[in-house]
């Protein structure tokens, strides 16, 4: 890859933009885990958000405060620097940067879902009641479907915000994207002054988040279209 | 069926209790919402329940299955004793209700509105589920409607629709809450008309609502209720002709006109 970039935009530009694309893989790989991470843990919050158990809901309401209300760069610090320095562990930059990222993601992404589940008029949760079926198969065949139509858009949109996050992870010495942006345009090299380097680096974060965008935009408008038309003629409102 | 046997007699009214209210009261809170309430309920009796605005109607049949609960007194329906304070899931599946708002499933459709609670709550597979949603989507007449989404159909098909869910649970009780209060006026009557097919199949039904007309037509007994009590009770000729108590009789006045 580096010879056909070579061929392009010179040596010394092929091997700086093989740098920073490997680098990115970083920020892919973290973005990945923290969705998937705190897309499932999101999940279990939101579901004990809105059990019929008081404790639970308790405990999930603390947890989602508590997450929501520290700033991520503060997460980092608190798992990538305090940890170590108070408990005298050694918490590699990965492991911290996992871990932040998925807790912060897991708090807003439960708050999101918890919001799609409420938006479903208390008139479906009754109407299954009095058919007999179970909280679980209520929330299962009859609020799910219907929350998640709602939940799509936002939930890729958030993505966008996750990407973006991963970037504060050089902080703690995560090698990614952001991190050898800033170290080859602190490298003093002719033609890699941070003036060049970082609109290369907001680039390729443009090219990460620009089609999620794009795609939450387009989901939104179809089921903002749906729920207009649903609306217009009169089904479900109110409860 | 020998309805000698099964001690109908051929009113389809057997002198079996189906719902018994003593003394019960409900709060919101502070705020003393069902007073002392007294009604029993016969098999295949009908009876309307009409009064004022928050005067309790909703709240009152809400309780009889289970939605709401009540704090004092005694409630039993279909032979079953609701716990004060507790929820009873065995009468929510004995009893059918309607509600204003329709509230079928928006993403499924009509055929599987009815079938989702056969096959998870009655555990009747795929045929036998779609067989018996048939039979009652026929009864309101609305059958050419099964593929449809609730959004594509009319509100009183939508209003007939959820009573056809109802009934394929194949309820002891039907609870009807407003039904056609949500209606476009001139879709009011098909609703109703579904109504009173119903009655004459012997189904214990008990209605808020406000059609008058229907009630005269259909009801064995009208209820009265206002700020949380039950203020009279008669059938239609007594109920309408000569009502004992005052509020009832200037209720009355302002809405038959
Ligand atoms: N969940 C609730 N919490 C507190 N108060 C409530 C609640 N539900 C109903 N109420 C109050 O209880 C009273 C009776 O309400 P209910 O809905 O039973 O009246 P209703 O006779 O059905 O009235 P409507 O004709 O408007 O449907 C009203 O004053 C209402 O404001
Ligand atoms: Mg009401």
């Amino acid at each position: 890859m580096t010879d056909f970039l070579a061929v392009i935009v010179g040596d010394f530009y092929a091997r700086m933009l093989v740098l920073l694309l490997s680098a990115t893989q970083w920020t892919i790989y973290l973005s990945l885990t923290a969705f998937v991470g705190g897309g499932l843990i999101g999940l279990a919050m939101t579901l004990l958000r809105i059990a019929p158990v008081k404790w639970a809901r308790l405990f999930s309401a603390a947890y989602i405060w508590t997450f929501q209300s520290v700033p991520l760069l503060m997460l980092l610090f608190l798992i990538g620097l305090g940890m170590p320095a108070f408990f005298k562990v050694n918490v590699p930059p990965w492991a911290a940067a996992t871990t932040a990222l998925t807790l912060f993601t897991s708090a807003y992404m439960s708050e999101v879902w918890r919001g799609a589940i409420q938006s479903v008029p208390a008139g479906q949760w009754e109407a299954g009641r009095v058919l007999g079926l179970t909280f679980a198969q209520s929330l299962r065949y009859v609020v799910s479907p219907q929350a998640i139509k709602i939940a799509i858009p936002p939930t890729v949109g958030f993505m966008v915000q996750i990407i973006k996050g991963t970037s504060l992870a050089y902080i703690i010495d995560f090698n990614d994207l952001m991190r050898w942006g800033k170290k080859i345009g602190n490298s003093q090299l002719d033609g890699a002054e941070p003036f060049v380097v970082f609109p290369i680096v907001a680039a390729i974060y443009f090219l990460l988040c620009y089609p999620l965008t794009v795609l939450s935009r387009r989901l939104e408008r179809r089921s903002g279209g749906e729920k207009l038309m649903v609306a217009a003629k009169g089904v479900n409102v109110g409860g | 069926m020998n309805f000698w046997d099964c001690g109908v007699d051929l009113d389809g009214k057997s002198g079996k209790i189906c719902v018994d209210i003593r003394g019960m009261s409900k709060w919101f809170g502070s705020f003393r919402v069902l007073n002392n309430i007294d009604i029993a309920v016969s098999a295949g009796e009908k009876v309307v329940i009409c009064g004022p605005s928050g005067s309790g109607k909703s709240t009152l049949i809400r309780c009889m299955n289970s939605l709401e609960q009540f704090q004092s007194g005694s409630v039993t329906v279909c032979g079953v004793a609701l716990e004060q304070d507790g929820t009873n899931a065995a009468v929510q599946r004995r009893v059918g209700m309607v509600f204003q708002q329709f509230n079928l499933f928006p993403h499924l459709t009509v055929l599987e509105n009815c079938t989702l609670a056969l096959r998870l709550v009655l555990k009747l597979n795929a045929d036998e589920a779609e067989a018996r949603a048939r039979e009652y989507l026929s009864r309101v007449r609305i059958l050419e409607q099964a593929n449809k989404y609730p959004a594509d159909i009319s509100g009183g098909q939508q209003q007939r629709v959820a009573i056809a869910r109802a009934l394929a649970m194949e309820p002891e009780l039907m609870l009807f809450d407003e039904p056609t209060s949500a209606l476009d006026p001139e879709v009011v009557h098909e609703v109703l008309e579904t109504m009173t097919d119903l009655a004459a199949t012997g189904m214990t039904m008990i209605c808020v609502t406000h059609e008058m007309g229907f009630a005269r037509q259909i009801a064995d007994r009208v209820v009265f209720m206002d700020e949380g009590a039950i203020l009279e009770v008669a059938p239609p000729p007594e109920f309408f002709g000569s009502p004992q108590n005052e509020r009832c009789r200037v209720f009355l006045s302002r809405i038959l006109n």
